[in-house]
């Protein structure tokens, strides 16, 4: 059988948190079942989240993952993923970050969606995404990968809370107004060097796109998105992989700099 | 290194320009020859333009962006002349089949208000002596078959100059950060690239300041009115007849042009 049981669901929920507990990757779900759907490894993906949802834990928001045409090819898809992101997972504008705290991690700079109102779908268009959002961030994202060595299929990123590790946020909310997101540059860094460079379209065509494409994809589940949401609409550049020792910055045109230092 | 017969290999390309045709790289028929011998044989290509009839209006940076070099395997920056012939007026066509194997990328361009010449300007030099930028679209056709060449090569082809198509709104660079601007390229709709201004070796003025200093070793410089294309940001895109492409710059605006 080449689909998982909902034993079998459940034991990769377990499996995960493991391997997030001793930083110990395992090998990819899809190797096992070669059919899992994208709906079983969301299944996978609400029990991970279950699991982790301790008593001070919070989910503060969504990040949206293969937003970008490559990465969408890469893994032979044309639709983007999703994963809540959890409150103990933000880092402050300039912190220190523990590499041992990862597996395998990379950064991408993303551009940060704040929802002043609640939004939900089924047909939410970008016009009401635009109305509902307060304003935009800066942000990092540190990918990190639970499956060893990054050989993961959409199944198992989905399953594995769509490789998210860690966000940051600039020090800033800066509201929409007369400019385009889409056009919003983003100049890439570490310890000074040049490293990436891209613009708000990279990501679904735009940061506002990619909120109402949450919308409608959280609908079915019941799940709406409240007012205070992070949104994290996905990289603007190929995910860079950390070093120790090093300096991060991701600098952006009106939204300002955001930066993190890894140890 | 070897001597090149210059009037001969420079014939090469001006022959594959005028015929359309492909030739194959210098170097490989020459063996390696210096950057310097290749701006020798780029002023004889740019020469039989202006015998042509034709002006040079401009001057064009290539393999500015890591992006390039690296699709290119090159590790360093060039320069090409533009003439007026390769100017692409607002709403006409891109007419591919007065080009070999034409590819396009997104820029920003200066227009310069006064003469920029001499072997420390800086960026900031090039801000104060530019009248207005604008976002661009560089029509790149290399006479090489299938773009396959080394640096020499390349310079000698006058950096692949094909055309160019400089949007129609002249924005004051005083006051904006270039560094930081958002530039995406798009085919039919598609976002096919992003980037921002910073990917032309770390500011698209420090590009001209690049290119001013280079042609000062020359002897040479730009002279006011000057369209100068400060390099691509992303990777080259192929183009085939009916495609529609679309370049913008944030706070410069849009420039398009469809190919025919």
């Amino acid at each position: 059988m080449s689909r998982p049981t909902p034993a079998d669901i459940e034991a990769m929920s377990h499996d995960l948190l493991k391997a997030r507990a001793d930083r110990v990757p395992i090998p990819a779900f899809t190797d096992r079942f070669p059919d899992m759907t994208a709906e079983d490894a969301y299944a996978v993906q609400q029990g991970l989240v279950a699991g982790l949802m301790t008593e001070d834990e919070s989910i503060i928001g969504y990040k949206l993952g293969l937003t970008s045409r490559p990465m969408q090819q890469m893994l032979g898809v044309d639709q983007p993923d999703y994963a809540p992101v959890l409150g103990s997972t933000v880092y402050a504008d300039g912190a220190d970050v523990r590499m041992d705290d990862f597996i395998d991690p990379k950064m991408e700079a993303e551009i940060c969606v704040v929802l002043g109102s609640e939004l939900s779908g089924p047909r939410c268009t970008v016009a009401e995404a635009w109305e509902a959002t307060s304003g935009l961030m800066a942000a990092l994202e540190i990918v990190d990968s639970r499956i060893a060595d990054w050989k993961i299929k959409l199944a198992d990123t989905i399953a594995d809370l769509a490789s998210n590790g860690a966000v940051a946020f600039g020090s800033r909310v800066v509201p929409l107004g007369d400019y385009d997101p889409a056009l919003l540059g983003m100049v890439f860094t570490a310890n000074g060097d040049l490293v990436a460079t891209g613009a708000g379209a990279a990501a679904l065509g735009g940061p506002i796109d990619a909120v109402a494409w949450l919308a409608n994809t959280l609908h079915p589940l019941g799940v709406t998105l409240p007012a205070g949401s992070i949104i994290m609409t996905g990289a603007l550049h190929a995910a860079v992989p950390l070093q120790r020792n090093a300096v991060w910055r991701a600098e952006f045109d009106r939204l300002g700099p955001i930066t993190l230092r890894t140890v | 290194m070897t001597t090149i017969p210059a009037q001969e290999a420079s014939c090469r390309l001006i022959n594959a320009m005028h015929t359309r045709t492909a030739t194959t790289a210098l170097t490989g028929d020459y063996g390696d020859f210096d950057v310097a011998t290749a701006y020798d044989l780029q002023a004889l290509v740019v020469a039989d333009r202006v015998a042509q009839g034709h002006q040079v209006v401009g001057a064009k940076l290539g393999l500015t962006s890591e992006a390039k070099q690296k699709q290119m395997n090159v590790s360093e920056s060039a320069y090409g002349w533009l003439t007026n012939d390769m100017r692409i007026e607002p709403g006409a066509p891109l007419e591919t089949t007065q080009f070999i194997q034409p590819r396009v990328e997104a820029e920003i361009a200066f227009l310069l208000g006064d003469d920029l010449e001499g072997a420390d300007v800086g960026a900031a030099d090039v801000l104060a002596a530019t009248a207005a930028v604008m976002p661009a679209i560089d029509v790149l056709d290399s006479r090489y078959a299938g773009y396959s060449f080394t640096l020499p090569d390349v310079v000698a082809d006058n950096s692949s100059s094909a055309g160019f198509i400089t949007g129609s709104q002249l924005v004051d660079p005083l006051g904006i950060d270039l560094r930081l601007l958002g530039v995406v390229l798009e085919v039919n709709g598609q976002v096919v690239a992003t980037a921002a201004g910073a990917a032309v070796l770390g500011h698209p003025a420090s590009s001209v300041a690049w290119l001013v200093r280079a042609l000062a070793r020359r002897g040479e410089g730009l002279t006011a009115g000057m369209t100068v294309l400060s390099g691509a940001c992303t990777a080259a895109f192929a183009v085939q007849p009916g495609d529609c492409v679309v370049a913008r710059v944030a706070r410069l605006g849009t420039v398009e042009v469809t190919c025919r």
